[in-house]
């Protein structure tokens, strides 16, 4: 387990210096993170976001249709009970890249967001929101869909 | 070329519901044309709300988002005649930014 957890870690870092430097293609924004993105697992994009290893919570809502009839558009939406949220993310297991959408939270606003996203087949969903004392929680889902958003 | 996003913006309380609907196609990259070419990914990368002049959400966001995304969020506090403020930009470096006023 620890091993897996620090080869997760370099190649977040990895991943994290060559977005900096601009080896990868198609960076256009410095502030819009590659190494989360190209993430393939809920891990991998937590730790790229810079959070430690998730824990399942209740205090996380995630709201999300059984079954998806079209997997283009899957309305989601993730809340957090908890006070001191930091980002609110948005995850699909089985989509080319895991993470599909992360909110930076301030004061100002609730920690309660909700859009839309593609999904290419049936998988489970994951709502994640890491919190300003450094705890990341998550919670998940599986959503049916019965007709994949890739265009297939 | 892009179209004006449409945001509603309602209080009930002390609490403002902020509904956008945004207009963008949102290429995933990995979609193939009819010639088999790969079609190139154009997604909004960052989105932005401030609320009379004051950030308050920010979100990064990647290809999964469907087209014409919808978002929505709660500010606290806003109240009737308050001005919210709501910008993109894609990963092309097209940006749009549109406001709207709380009802």
């Amino acid at each position: 387990m620890h091993t897996r957890r620090e080869l997760i870690a370099q190649a977040a870092a990895v991943a994290g210096l060559a977005a900096t430097a601009g080896m990868l293609p198609s960076v256009a924004q410095a502030a819009w993170s590659q190494a989360a993105f190209d993430a393939k697992t809920m891990a991998d994009a937590v730790k790229a976001l810079g959070g430690s290893a998730p824990a399942e919570s209740k205090d996380v809502t995630l709201t999300s249709p059984d079954i998806a009839e079209n997997g283009a558009v899957v309305p989601l939406s993730c809340a957090c009970a908890l006070p001191g949220v930091k980002r609110l993310a948005l995850l699909v297991e089985k989509n080319p890249n895991a993470l599909a959408a992360v909110f930076d939270i301030s004061d100002a606003v609730e920690s309660n967001v909700a859009t839309r996203v593609k999904m290419g087949q049936s998988s489970n969903v994951f709502a994640v929101a890491m919190m300003a004392d450094g705890r990341v929680l998550f919670a998940q889902k599986e959503v049916k869909v019965t007709l994949g958003g890739c265009g297939g | 070329m892009t179209d004006p996003m449409r945001i509603r913006a309602q209080a009930a309380g002390d609490k403002t519901t902020v509904r956008v609907l945004m207009s963008h196609e949102m290429e995933t990259g990995q979609r193939k044309d009819s010639a088999g070419k790969t079609v190139p990914a154009w997604f909004i990368q960052e989105v932005s709300a401030s609320h009379n002049g004051k950030p308050v959400l920010s979100a990064q966001w990647g290809p999964a988002v469907s087209k014409n995304p919808f978002l929505q969020f709660t500010i606290k506090g806003a109240k009737a005649g308050d001005k919210i403020v709501v910008s993109w930009v894609d990963n092309k470096g097209e940006a749009r930014t549109d406001e709207a006023t709380v009802s």
